[in-house]
């Protein structure tokens, strides 16, 4: 077997940028949850919300740790192995990641610290601006990411001279024709991530009637703000669709499965996609819906993937196709705890339906798996272009790679990343067995390096209480 | 290329000179902090030396990222040939950033591998810094190139040069590290860190005269530029200056000063970078591309310095306000709180 280049740099791309997506997928929307936590604490005085938040920055701190170290990879990522689109693409979406480092890293390292170790430091209002200063970091950094990995799929305010790309409107660089849909997409979709893992771990403590106070307050909070986000995201799942339509079809032919052009297009439930035959196999499909979901028209037209050579289509369809439905699928499961905690709250039994508080706690991860297909859906269907439909990604890759090389550091970011990863599960997993009543005990000290301190007497609740 | 109406390029040349420059002090410390961790004789001063950078060491590395953006946005071109050519040591750097990285809060939380920690904070530093070090040699030495393309080896880069200013990086590192912590620490462990620090200044003074007398036979070019006249007259201060910055180091390792070792240190690497920077200007892929052929275009550079100008202030006030609130001696009996 020979090795690829290619073909490696792809799957260490997406093995790198897979974890690495995990944990903004969940820190973006716990620095937000947190700010809210000090700013109720700040404003209400009620020792509830400083416990609760005390506890989430606990575990903030471990994923934020880990988000930045395997954040640092992703820039060096475009030079080492994808330096050909580097060298193409750097003078329109370099500024970008740069501003994401300028507006947004050092935001967020410089008040991590305050929020993490400052917490008897400062005054209580610095340090719930910090907390908002690091929760405006994460969307800011979402922002710039967005538009760059936006402007890949819908390119616009450029010109190519001399087979590089170079800026003509900024404006319509940053706010190419996908980008306003993919942001909203996708800060609902890690604040529903978040919610979800909250929602979880408030559950399993209700389950077992341990820190039942903090786990109420939890639940209820978060399922609130879920009954917004969850329907919320339907819609702007569906106007990133039809962006789509417009702007990629072929990705969206590859995410239905579609390969002849019609209207009245049916939508596959099922199906698995012969690419060779370019048919599908064990199709199960509902008459007429797909146009009527894909162009709102039961006789919309939509194109099927013959319409382009074989050498322009999304490959493999199979991804982008389950990738989506996998999506889709889980957005439905997590409707379905909504509808049944508003049924619940009404009857006064949230907090007591063990049937529910076990959904909750099974559908913790689910937001992670939600968040990695629809990823998988949206970059595998951009291929086999990095710029969309003007660069290929054959033709990205740095040249002077062998095979070898690549499969070298590609098992070096899969030990060390699975070394990581789990060590850091299974910390986060540690801390939130232990609780928030620990977290509350223990001092605000510069923990790491700290050995375990003894119980204290009080939890420290302020600038006046120097433990 | 079209005449430039306005040449931004020095401008971009200063601030990434000066934007790498922090990144080596700012890091360069805290892995230098690293990479003396390992010698720490005991666990309560294992404790004390981790402190006195957790707060601040992802702001330092922020920096890197920085740095490789700002060299991607400014000077697209040296981006792509030179971060391809150093694949492995990047790939080393990462990993052991990593390694070290999340060793701050596992070593805290998960305490019967504290063990492994410590030795992936320790590694991992030490790693970081010999593969920065790697990256520098490699630079100096310069790479091939076809077109806008790196054409060589990925394992080109390992040379004796390359490990030599990676083992000379090592040393200057632990030397600011020791630095930061005589600034931090008081009693035994600073004592402890003077003699560390005295250990390091021998290793960066033996690399620093190695490095300066190998680097002229490399190329042509750097012998030009170094011994015809009247450059060397010009430059003759250069290594004068950094002996006398080297004697006023060791002297204040060994008098009480506390301020002095770290910033003497400071003015080492200075002396060093402007060496660097004299013997390869206007290069920025050393002896193919310079800094003009390899910019960005003007709309790309003049984009990102309307922000820079902007937010590299505020950035710095900030910083410097997140170091403010950790000022002063970390302690063992009662940390920061």
């Amino acid at each position: 077997m020979s090795l690829d280049p290619v073909v490696l740099s792809r799957l260490q791309f997406a093995w790198v940028i897979a974890f690495h997506f995990l944990l903004p997928a969940f820190t973006v929307g716990l620095a937000s949850f947190i700010a809210v936590l000090e700013g109720l604490h700040l404003a209400t005085g009620r020792e509830i919300y400083f416990r609760i938040s005390t506890f989430w920055i606990k575990i903030f701190a471990v994923s934020f740790g880990m988000g930045v170290v395997s954040g640092i990879v992703m820039p060096f990522q475009i030079g080492t192995n994808w330096s050909r689109f580097s060298d193409a693409a750097a003078d329109v979406i370099s500024p970008l990641l740069a501003y994401e480092g300028l507006t947004a890293f050092f935001l967020e390292a410089a008040f991590l610290g305050v929020l993490l170790f400052g917490r008897n430091l400062v005054p209580r209002w610095a340090h719930f601006v910090a907390a908002l200063m690091v929760a405006l970091g994460t969307l800011f950094s979402t922002f710039w990411i967005l538009a760059t990995n936006s402007w890949m799929q819908t390119p616009a305010g450029y010109e190519i001279v001399n087979g590089r790309f170079l800026p003509k409107d900024w404006l319509q660089v940053i706010f190419n024709p996908s980008f306003p849909y993919r942001l909203a997409h996708t800060v609902d979709a890690v604040y529903i991530t978040t919610g979800f893992v909250v929602i979880g771990v408030a559950a399993s403590y209700l389950r077992s009637g341990r820190f039942v106070d903090e786990a109420r307050t939890m639940l209820s909070m978060t399922l609130w703000l879920l009954t917004v986000l969850v329907p919320l995201q339907f819609f702007l799942g569906d106007a990133h669709g039809l962006n789509t339509l417009e702007h990629q079809p072929a990705k969206l032919a590859a995410i239905e499965a579609i390969w002849d052009t019609h209207s009245r297009v049916a939508l596959n439930l099922f199906a698995i996609p012969d690419e060779k035959a370019e048919t599908n196999r064990y199709e199960l499909a509902i008459p007429d819906l797909g146009s009527l979901i894909l162009t709102h028209d039961p006789n919309g037209t939509v194109r099927g993937l013959k319409d382009w050579p074989a050498d322009e289509r999304p490959s493999p369809v199979i991804v982008p196709f389950f990738g989506f439905r996998i999506m889709v699928g889980i957005a439905l499961v997590m409707l379905g705890v909504v509808v049944a905690s508003l049924w619940l709250r009404s009857r006064g039994e949230l907090f007591d339906a063990r049937w529910f508080l076990w959904l909750c706690t099974l559908a913790s991860p689910l937001g992670f798996v939600a968040v990695l297909a629809g990823w998988a859906t949206t970059e595998v269907g951009r291929q086999p272009w990095t710029v969309y439909g003007l660069l290929r990604t054959a033709d990205s890759v740095s040249p002077s790679l062998t095979g070898f090389d690549v499969a070298v550091s590609f098992a070096g970011y899969c030990i060390v990343y699975l070394v990581m990863f789990s060590a850091g599960f299974a910390l986060m997993v540690r801390l939130i067995r232990l609780g928030p009543a620990e977290a509350a005990i223990e001092p605000d000290a510069i923990e790491s390096g700290r050995p375990q301190h003894p119980v204290q007497a009080l939890p420290s609740t302020g600038a006046g209480g120097r433990p | 290329m079209s005449q430039p109406v306005l040449d931004f390029v020095p401008i971009w040349t200063l601030i990434l000179g000066v934007g790498v420059f922090l990144y080596v002090l700012l890091d360069g410390f805290d892995l230098g902090v690293g990479i003396l961790y390992g010698f720490a004789p005991d666990r309560d001063s294992r404790n004390l030396v981790m402190n006195s950078i957790a707060p601040i060491w992802d702001g330092n590395e922020t920096w890197l990222v920085l740095g490789g953006i700002a060299l991607m946005a400014a000077f697209p071109l040296a981006f792509a040939i030179i971060i391809p050519a150093v694949y492995f040591p990047v790939l080393i750097m990462l990993l052991a950033l990593i390694f070290r990285g999340v060793a701050f809060e596992f070593r805290y939380r998960d305490a019967e591998h504290r063990t492994f920690w410590d030795r992936a904070f320790n590694y991992g530093s030490i790693l970081g810094a010999f593969a920065q070090g790697v990256v520098l040699g490699a630079f100096i030495q310069g790479f091939e190139t076809e077109g806008r393309h790196f054409a060589g080896g990925s394992f080109d880069c390992f040379t004796p040069f390359s490990f030599l200013t990676g083992a000379a990086l090592v040393f200057g590192y632990s030397l600011l590290g020791a630095g930061w912590l005589i600034l931090k620490t008081e009693g035994a462990l600073q004592d402890w860190a003077r003699t560390l620090g005295r250990l390091s200044l021998g290793g960066v003074l033996i690399g620093i005269a190695a490095v300066s007398l190998w680097t002229p036979f490399l190329k042509a070019e750097i012998w030009e530029r170094w011994f015809s006249w009247p450059h060397i007259a010009i430059l003759a201060p250069v290594p004068v200056i950094t002996a006398l910055i080297a004697y006023w180091e060791w002297r204040s390792l060994n008098n009480r000063s506390e301020a002095a070792p770290f910033i003497a240190a400071v003015c080492l690497f200075a002396m060093s970078y402007l060496g660097i920077a004299i013997s390869l200007w206007p290069m920025i892929v050393p002896y193919k591309f310079t800094l003009w052929e390899a910019a960005s275009s003007e709309a790309t550079q003049a984009f990102l310095l309307v922000g820079t100008l902007f937010l590299l202030p505020i950035i710095l006030m900030y910083t410097g306000w997140s170091y403010w609130v950790f000022r002063g001696k970390v302690r063992g009996d009662l940390g920061y709180h």
